[in-house]
């Protein structure tokens, strides 16, 4: 099973929608007892760090996927689910992500538009068994961003300089972007991480 | 490469229909909104807005019933506006896969529920509408699909949107809704030069050249047009190639998504 994270975010049914349009059938779980029982785990995630962090800890969704985390279990993090990889973000000072990454997330400066919205090119730096496609166009919510130097950085993104677009390393992937809403490009995505870990 | 501008087609809906005909004649259900909005997707869109302009009292259900066929089906970002008044019945719209809500009307009345849409949902989810008419001294704000003038200016209402939490603007100029003279440049420029959130320019698109001139000549993060893309005078494919041309960043075609 796959098991959607369901920590009252936003992008849950498109989420789980883009799963099934890609043939697999992804579940929302809020139990932390039932994420035990995971395959995979996908934590999704839009909006603020801070309510997203505080939601996660609510539901007690913290301990049970750093546990799947630490048993190899396979997790993808989409755009604040990603960034709840790290430790932190300067949105929420107070607010603490899962620390499976070093570093924090901070505001994007110096750039066009807050929020970015809209569709940009992701470069590619390094391979990942869950990344089939090299470069390309996905869609991108967000006024927060990792650093591109940050530790496990493997594909950035140009808005007003580079910035992480996606990060990973044994067992895990992190997108900034919405792979859900990403038209063709991000149902590959899903399908690729879908395949591998089904 | 940066982040590219966007095309959006619009598609005023009623009662769960597309309202005006069309003339895309190999569709199977012309009226049928998710078939319509499957097409723009085929032709790049980059996202799609769907107006709701139903009147009558199942409005909120079949509103709901829309946002949710359209997740089920289509993969990239959809607004969702029309009549929408509060954050319980944006939540319903977002919860089933729509990815913003466009206030315009109520925020207008009761601007607080900006910051209530924003507060739940993030900013990236609350859109602020705002329709503008010329006035002598600067644009006036028009509610009520433009019967109703505000007395408000423009450009200050969209700042004041901008700081209880709307995270986009979508502008539509009534001096050029409907008159395929082209978007409102000035109107366009001044709002997205005053605010740091991506606008979406609206009204008087006619062709190619009109979103060239758009991105050209105002700081517009995209272009919403309705009635060129639905009774397929351009397709979103023309636009994007004639961006491309000028050299303005574009998302390139890509196969559609068919399962």
């Amino acid at each position: 099973m796959i098991a959607i994270c369901d920590y009252g975010v936003g992008n849950l049914a498109s989420v789980r929608k883009a799963f099934h349009a890609v043939g697999y059938e992804a579940e929302l779980v809020r139990d932390p007892e039932l994420l035990r029982g995971a395959r995979a785990i996908v934590l999704p995630g839009v909006g603020h760090f801070g309510h997203c962090s505080r939601e996660f800890q609510r539901y007690h969704l913290g301990p049970a996927v750093t546990e799947a985390r630490e048993r190899g279990v396979p997790i993808l993090g989409i755009c604040v689910g990603m960034q709840l990889f790290f430790e932190g973000s300067e949105e929420a000072e107070d607010a603490p992500g899962l620390g499976f990454i070093a570093g924090r997330v901070r505001r994007m400066r110096d750039v066009p538009r807050l929020p970015q919205i809209g569709w940009n090119e992701v470069r590619v730096r390094a391979a990942h068994p869950w990344l089939a496609a090299a470069d390309g166009w996905y869609y991108f919510v967000h006024s927060y961003a990792a650093d591109a130097k940050a530790d496990l950085v493997i594909g950035t993104v140009d808005y007003g300089g580079e910035r992480a677009a996606i990060v990973g390393g044994a067992g895990l992937l992190g997108v900034q972007f919405h792979p859900e809403k990403s038209g063709a490009a991000g149902l590959r995505l899903l399908e690729t991480f879908a395949e591998a870990v089904a | 490469m940066t982040l590219a501008k966007r095309i959006v087609p619009c598609l005023d809906v009623k009662d769960g229909r597309v309202v005006k005909g069309t003339r895309f004649v190999d569709l199977r259900d012309a009226g049928d909104p998710v078939e319509l909005a499957r097409r723009y997707d085929d032709q790049g869109a980059d996202e799609l807005c769907f107006l709701d302009i139903t009147a009558s009292a199942e409005r909120r259900r079949t509103v709901v019933d829309l946002a949710s066929r359209v997740a089920d089906e289509l993969f990239i970002p959809f607004t969702v506006g029309g009549g929408i008044r509060d954050a319980d019945e944006a939540g319903e719209i977002l919860r089933v896969g729509a990815d913003k809500v466009a206030l315009n009307s109520a925020a207008v009345r009761d601007p607080s529920v900006i910051s209530a849409v924003a507060g739940r949902f993030g900013s990236q989810a609350m859109v602020l509408a705002i329709d503008a008419r010329k006035v002598a001294d600067g644009w006036e704000v028009v509610i009520d699909g433009g019967r109703t003038p505000t007395g408000r200016d423009a450009v200050r209402w969209a700042k004041e949107g901008c700081e209880r939490g709307a995270g986009e603007i979508l502008l539509t100029s009534m001096e050029t809704d409907g008159t395929k003279l082209g978007f409102d440049l000035p109107l366009t420029a001044a709002v997205a030069s005053a605010v740091d959130v991506p606008v979406i320019a609206s009204g008087g698109a006619s062709g190619p050249a009109d979103f060239v001139a758009l991105f050209e000549r105002t700081p517009a993060d995209a272009g919403l047009a309705a009635s060129i893309f639905h009774f397929a005078e351009t397709t979103v494919g023309d636009v994007k190639g004639a961006l491309a041309a000028a050299r303005i960043a574009v998302r390139p075609a890509e196969a559609p998504v068919r399962r």
